[in-house]
């Protein structure tokens, strides 16, 4: 069975307590902040704790996407431990979006198996670097995306401003990605969202 | 692949009121984040869309809201839907939403010339995923 980072144990320890840090303070922005401030109706809890769902099923997605990508032996190091950063970047992501969910009364939607992910990312038909970076690119292009197209749907504000600090985080992988795989970023404004 | 980028060339560059070819780079750049053309991610597969009914495909864990919403996809329902999910489907969860009313037409032309370059499915079984 694979372990869970393919990193050396200093990398991994550091990658572990920095992550732990950051999932006490993202719980404390989005499930102890303004969240509570404002009165919300039953159903727009609930219809916010399903999009959140939805957030945390493509960090689900990531978090496997890079361990497909840091597994595949494809990696020079220097791109690997980048690939282990931003792996920790979604797992961060992963943990504040699972206790807003259960603050807000919903249960968190399963990560699958690591098999179900590589098959629905066609993982099989990585054959180079280039070819891990390119799928990584395309799925946090996705991301940002979705995390930008989806604040208009949120009841409540402060959830509204993670998904885009969560945006953010996404477009900061999607650009390294691009650069390092020298391909040009967008020419033009305006390019993410909906 | 190769044969059926050939079919969508062959659908046409305008379909249902969009452009065809600025509709694929819109899906993967705004849709391929949750969604695949044959796999289940995120959100459902959409090979073969229209005509399907909404929450048709086996296997997927639909919100109850898509289950017995009783849509059929067509270019009218999907820019509906696009623009305001909740709207249409009020407990879906989908959240997403896509405002610009001409990149709606890209991605439902999309979508459409899919539909025209794979066999209509009503549904797929579980075991042929990825392939539907």
């Amino acid at each position: 069975m694979t372990t869970r980072l393919i990193a050396p144990p200093r990398r991994l320890f550091m990658s572990r307590s920095a992550h732990a840090t950051l999932s006490a303070a993202a719980v404390g922005l989005l499930a102890g902040g303004s969240t509570g401030a404002r009165a919300q109706s039953t159903s727009s809890i609930a219809a916010d704790v399903g999009i959140l769902n939805v957030a945390l099923a493509l960090e689900h997605e990531a978090i496997n996407a890079y361990q497909l990508g840091a597994a595949s032996g494809l990696l020079q190091k220097a791109v690997l431990d980048v690939a282990v950063t931003f792996q920790s970047h979604h797992m961060a992501h992963r943990d504040a979006l699972v206790a807003t969910i259960q603050k807000l009364g919903g249960q968190p939607v399963a990560e699958k198996k690591l098999d179900h992910y590589a098959a629905t990312l066609n993982a099989g038909t990585l054959k180079n670097q280039a070819d891990v970076l390119t799928l990584a690119s395309k799925l946090e292009l996705g991301a940002t995306n979705a995390y930008l197209g989806v604040i208009p749907a949120f009841g409540d504000k402060g959830l509204a401003q993670v998904a885009a600090r969560l945006a953010a985080d996404e477009t900061m992988h999607y650009t390294a990605l691009m650069g390092a795989l020298g391909r040009a970023l967008p020419g033009g404004a305006l390019s993410f969202g909906a | 692949m190769a044969a059926a980028a050939l079919l969508l060339a062959a659908a046409g560059a305008a379909h249902a009121g969009g452009d065809v070819q600025r509709g694929q780079r819109l899906y993967e750049a705004r849709c391929g984040g949750c969604h695949s053309v044959e796999a289940d991610r995120i959100g459902p597969r959409h090979a073969g869309v229209f005509g399907r009914r909404a929450g048709a495909v086996a296997g997927y864990d639909y919100s109850p809201a898509l289950q017995r919403g009783g849509v059929v996809w067509d270019t009218r329902t999907l820019d509906r839907w696009l623009a305001d999910p909740e709207a249409v489907l009020p407990g879906q969860r989908m959240g997403y939403r896509l405002m610009d009313a001409a990149e709606r037409a890209d991605v439902i032309a999309y979508l459409a010339a899919l539909a025209a370059s794979r066999p209509s499915t009503a549904s797929c079984s579980a075991d042929s995923q990825p392939r539907c």
